[in-house]
């Protein structure tokens, strides 16, 4: 498996959020406290889930949050935070809900850059005992350690 | 045959599925062309096969290309699958 190198701040572990709308800005908090996106891209990826629905679902309990570069990106970043209480997305095509714990919060520059951080999640996901794994961390600590 | 991943912006999960239906194909050696596009742009573009994610897929369903629903869009298993049951149904 490919590794993905992150320092520790892009690691985060929360107990719960409010909402997917408060599970979105705390994903994206250390992208904006390092100044690699502005608070337009994280609106930008809430008003496109609004419009486009939850698209932001790639694998039974991940979810990608993500806008286009051109909606506030600064500087490549990737945060991966675990909830350990589910998030609820609504899905008003079909009226039922589903729900992640994991959030990774993407931010590209361009294409390739956009590719290389997509391979190294895509290794990361494709494994669903570490989406179990990470899903079961009691602490930050603990996540850390997967991460490591 | 030709191969249309798709999500809500054509720039995310649908890329990701793309890698991983693209390395599916090459191990199979089928012959196939994946693209990658947003929900808006995939009903024009013609194609044999849709791969999406549950809620596109109902959207997109009774078009002229097959769709299968995927969960994890880095599961080449669940890619492969998908494909093998498209190619059997075309087979028959």
């Amino acid at each position: 498996m490919e590794e993905i190198k992150l320092d520790k701040q892009f690691i985060q572990w929360e107990k719960q959020a409010d909402n997917w709308m408060d599970a979105i800005r705390i994903s994206a908090r250390p992208l904006l406290q390092e100044k690699k996106i502005t608070t337009d891209y994280v609106e930008a990826m809430i008003t496109n889930i609004k419009e486009l629905g939850p698209y932001i679902l790639i694998a039974p309990l991940v979810a990608l949050p993500h806008a286009r570069p051109e909606q506030g990106v600064n500087e490549i970043g990737l945060s991966v935070t675990v909830f350990q209480e589910p998030v609820f997305f609504d899905k008003p095509e079909t009226g039922d809900s589903s729900e992640a714990n994991i959030f990774i919060c993407l931010a590209a520059k361009d294409s390739e850059s956009h590719l290389d951080l997509l391979k190294k999640i895509s290794s990361l996901i494709e494994n669903e005992e570490m989406i179990t794994k990470m899903r079961n961390t009691q602490s930050e600590e603990e996540l850390h350690q997967i991460f490591a | 045959m030709k191969i249309l991943a798709v999500c809500g912006m054509g720039f995310g999960s649908s890329l990701m599925l793309k890698m991983t239906a693209d390395r599916v194909i090459q191990k199979k050696g089928i012959q196939a062309e994946v693209e990658a596009t947003d929900i808006g742009t995939a009903e024009s573009v013609q194609a044999d096969l849709i791969l999406t994610n549950n809620e596109f897929a109902s959207q997109l369903e009774g078009g002229r290309s097959a769709v299968k629903a995927i969960m994890n869009m880095a599961s080449e298993d669940e890619v492969a699958k998908a494909i093998d049951e498209f190619l059997e149904e075309t087979n028959k």
